[in-house]
């Protein structure tokens, strides 16, 4: 059903290609992170809630059609649907129906509650090509709210201090993840660097409730930003940028701060173990109830989690060239 | 066992050593004495002997969790660290709590009995005491099974915290910590008691400092106009080690350097020489690498003090010598109010006296063996009174002459003292000047750092020093070179701890590195903040010996533009 080229999968059948790294005709999308969409195919397909999304990172001119979750289309010789993926808002796992059975891939997900997009929904299939960044049995995940608990606990220590609390967090999703779930607790103003705000107003014009926001730009010369809560991508740290700031503390939230060599190596503050991707027991789980006899994997640490399922007596494969991008297994989104 | 594991993640969680010092004083406020016992014996650094290997304990975990070998490896390889992997698997089993235990019980009541069962019950035990611990404790469980708990504190934060508990001077704790002690609920009272223990006995005067001669100040001229007849003064070598004192008082002998660590047992040439003075004796001095009848460069001394353990072993290669300047303390009387002259005359014939009629070597409390004698040379080869330069002269010249050779002798300059003079702690100017060699070094106190470029670009190589104007550090010079590769990285890691502040690639760090910087020429310039341009600055060498405080001020450069065309000697 699926084969891999050199732009990415391609699903001959329906003539065309999944989240494709190269300039693709047609071009099927999971989610909005840059490791999946990517400028250049001649017209992209994606789920309706994530229309938006690729609409504010391609620019309007860029042919994007969405489809409601769960309603299928035939394209070609294939019935292909979008299911919700709980990664981020708008992503999907991709099901394709035809002569070869039912494949779902997965795109990035995770079972975890998330108050920014739809809940992961499983979906029954033979082949199911699923993502395994955090395929190790070190990763799993504390509740959202006992983490988000600790990053407004760290923020109050640091305003006690006259510190600002810069956090660093990717700009699509996780970013919109905290200032929801943030809401929760405080009502306060939460400032964000310039590439966080496109997409959380974005995100807001979606009817995601969300901690007000403001940009660093919009604050007066000379302000003080002590005892701020600061969200930034984690390619601001070290930009010039970071010098309005003053006196504060990091941290960076992310799956990867789960090991405490890889936080102190990278020589943050703290490390806040929030991840929009599934952990290793979600991974499990998640195959088992796709009931899939076959199973792909693909992302990070595909090669564990295969030989893993093979001694659950899966039949599994890895995909190695999915999503493989320059920047490594570490920093995908 | 969960306070000290709090206070374990505590420090590591921050950068900020104000923070890492807030945490251990209000860990050993609450914590009962025996295990603020403990907890002082890790964070400064001490271990037990490994009970059970990573290994050992990674086969047990897998056996329990039901995640096999392999994937063990697997996590291994990403995590790097036994213990932590371990604990990072075994997340998925649940936590039964049980009733608290301290952390003295722990240890001694559950971990050290552990030691020497057969393997059964040690998996038994161990995984029984796992399912009652959540996840950091269960990883700083491990972490003290293996023998590899490491907390990142350095032996003077852990000082500070503790003075800062007991409400005691800092040399006062740092006494009190030095040489061996066990760890007991006694220990910890007698460590923050008020009273004034044996221990105390050991505590040195504060040092008093020279000032240096500016450029200008030292022609012939100007030195018998300000200073007067050279009569007035005593004269001698600048010696390039380490300034420190010989404490003996009682049974105890102690060696103090400037910033109030404890050298004893890192020397103990020098500890069991001191040990041969009467009682009631306190020596100002130069600890100096030396080999025969010179002294060796500072560098050689340097790997005397990066070692910590097998000092024997260096001290075969690097003898040390004590080379004393002064005598504040004689039969236990303070002799800093008389003169400098009186006390010199003292000095030179107790250590003669030392010399002809050797005390028997005072008994080793801790049943340690005194050094080996034939390696650490009699005890004058060990202890000596520096040499007098240029003595009864009276012009100038001698003085001047002898400092022009003060390269070849490996010494920084002169130090003039005048022998009227009391012995004062602190810098007080007037009676006690430094007369260094090359009129442009200072001492500046690094401030920022940054990445270098090409192959030091992970590096943080980059450094800014900065000099005292007021209490404030004005960036005086930045530097690119002088340090070894190790010493190199070393300090970025430092760096990388200690960073107050980042300002994109620059870090503001702490100010507690000292370094010795060389240059050129100096200019006053409009563009720098000192007022003061210095041409091809280098760094000479660490001065791990001398504290922020003790470094150069923005004062002491301007003065050296005055008279840039004075010979430099
Ligand atoms: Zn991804
Ligand atoms: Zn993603």
């Amino acid at each position: 059903m699926l084969t891999e080229t050199p732009i990415g999968l391609y699903c001959a059948a329906g003539d065309f290609h999944i989240d494709p790294w190269g300039a693709a005709p047609r071009a099927l999308i999971t989610h909005a992170h840059g490791d999946h969409a990517r400028a250049g195919s001649q017209a992209y397909l994606c789920a309706d809630a994530c229309l938006p999304l690729l609409r504010q990172r391609f620019g309007a001119d860029v042919p994007v059609q969405g489809q409601p979750y769960g309603e299928p289309l035939t394209l070609g010789g294939v019935r292909v649907s979008f299911h919700p993926a709980g990664h981020i808002l708008g992503s999907a796992q991709i099901r394709i129906e035809g002569d070869d059975g039912v494949w779902v891939l997965s795109g990035d997900y995770k079972r975890a509650a998330d108050p920014t997009c739809a809940p992961f929904e499983p979906v029954r299939c033979d082949t199911f090509i699923t993502e395994s960044t955090f395929g190790l049995p070190i990763y799993r995940w504390d509740p959202a709210a006992d983490v988000v608990a600790d990053i407004v606990a760290w923020w109050h220590a640091n305003r006690a201090q006259g510190l600002a609390s810069l956090l660093f967090c990717y700009t699509i999703g996780k970013a919109q993840r905290l200032l929801a779930e943030l809401a929760a607790i405080t009502d306060d103003r939460v400032l964000v660097h310039g590439m966080v705000q496109p997409m959380t107003e974005v995100y807001r014009a979606a009817g995601v409730r969300m901690l007000p926001t403001e940009t660093l730009v919009e604050r007066p010369r000379g302000t003080s930003m002590a005892g701020e809560l600061v969200l930034a991508p984690p390619s601001a740290r070290g930009t010039p940028w970071m010098r309005r700031l003053g006196a504060l503390s990091d941290g960076l939230t992310s799956g990867l701060m789960r090991v405490r060599g890889v936080r102190r190596q990278r020589s943050y503050d703290r490390g806040f173990v929030l991840s929009d991707h599934a952990d290793w027991p979600a991974l499990i789980d998640t195959v088992r109830e796709t009931g899939a006899t076959r199973v792909l994997t693909t992302h990070g640490h595909a090669e564990p989690l295969a030989r893993h399922l093979a001694d659950l007596g899966l039949d599994t494969g890895v995909l190695r060239t999915a999503w493989d991008d320059e920047r490594g297994a570490d920093d995908r989104e | 066992m969960t306070p000290f594991a709090a206070l374990f993640a505590a420090i590591d969680a921050t950068t900020s050593t104000t923070a890492k010092v807030e945490a251990m004083r209000a860990y050993l406020a609450s914590a009962p004495a025996a295990d603020a016992a403990w907890a002082i014996y890790f964070l400064t650094g001490r271990r037990l002997t490994r009970l059970l290997s990573a290994r050992a304990i990674g086969d047990w975990v897998s056996d329990a969790t039901g995640v096999p070998g392999w994937l063990m490896q697997e996590c291994y390889a990403v995590v790097g660290d036994g213990a932590e992997m371990a604990a990072l698997v075994l997340d998925q089993m649940p936590v039964a709590p049980d009733a608290p235990l301290g952390l003295a019980a722990w240890l001694e009541t559950r971990i050290q009995p552990l030691r020497g069962q057969p393997p059964e019950r040690q998996r038994d035990a161990v995984l029984a005491w796992l399912r009652q611990l959540p996840r950091w404790e269960r990883f700083t469980l491990l972490k003290l099974l293996t023998g590899e708990l490491r907390v990142g504190v350095s032996q003077t934060l852990v000082v500070r915290a503790v003075a800062a508990r007991a409400g005691l001077p800092v040399t006062t704790i740092a006494g009190r910590l030095a040489g061996a002690w066990t760890p007991t609920a006694a220990w910890f009272d007698a460590l923050i008691g008020a009273e004034a223990s044996a221990d105390d006995l050991s505590r040195p005067y504060q040092f008093a400092l020279a000032s240096p001669l500016e450029p200008g100040r030292d022609t012939l001229e100007a030195l018998q106009e300000s200073l007067g007849s050279p009569s007035e003064w005593q004269v001698e070598w600048k010696w390039d080690g380490i300034r420190a004192q010989i404490v003996r008082r009682a049974d105890t002998v102690a060696l103090w350097s400037r910033g109030d660590e404890v050298l004893t047992d890192r020397f103990p040439e020098i500890r069991d020489a001191a040990r041969t003075l009467p009682p009631g004796t306190v020596l100002d001095g130069e600890i100096l690498a030396w080999h025969d009848d010179a002294p060796l460069p500072f560098a050689a001394l340097q790997q005397r003090i990066a070692r910590q353990q097998q000092i024997a072993r260096v001290a075969k290669s690097v003898p040390v010598a004590f080379v004393a300047y002064d005598l504040l303390e004689q039969e236990g009387v303070d002799l800093r109010d008389r003169p400098l002259a009186d006390r010199r005359q003292r000095l030179e014939s107790l250590l003669r006296d030392v010399a002809a009629h050797p005390m028997a070597p005072a008994p080793v409390p801790d049943g340690r063996l005194p050094f080996d004698p034939p390696e650490s040379g009699p005890v004058t080869q060990v202890l000596r009174a520096s040499a007098q330069v240029a003595a009864g002269a009276d012009t100038w010249e001698t003085a001047a002459a002898a400092r022009t050779q003060a390269r070849r002798y490996g010494v920084e300059g002169l130090m003039l003292k005048r022998l009227a003079s009391p012995y004062v702690g602190g810098r007080r100017r007037g009676d006690w000047w430094k007369w260094k060699i090359e009129p442009f070094t200072i001492d500046a106190v690094l401030i920022y750092a940054q990445p270098g470029s090409g192959k030091r670009a992970s590096l943080l190589t980059d450094y800014t020093f900065g000099l005292w104007d007021g209490d404030e550090l004005v960036p005086v010079a930045k530097a690119y070179s002088g340090l070894t590769n190790d010493e190199i990285a070393e300090m970025d890691r430092w760096i990388r701890r200690h960073t107050v502040e980042r300002f994109g690639p620059v870090r503001h760090v702490e100010p507690v590195h000292v370094m010795e910087l060389g240059f050129e020429a100096i200019a006053r310039s409009t563009r720098h903040r000192s007022g003061v341009a210095v041409r091809f600055p280098r760094i000479l060498r660490l001065r791990p010996d001398k504290r922020a405080a003790d470094a150069d001020t923005v004062a002491t450069l301007r003065a050296m533009i005055r008279d840039q065309r004075a010979p430099a000697g």
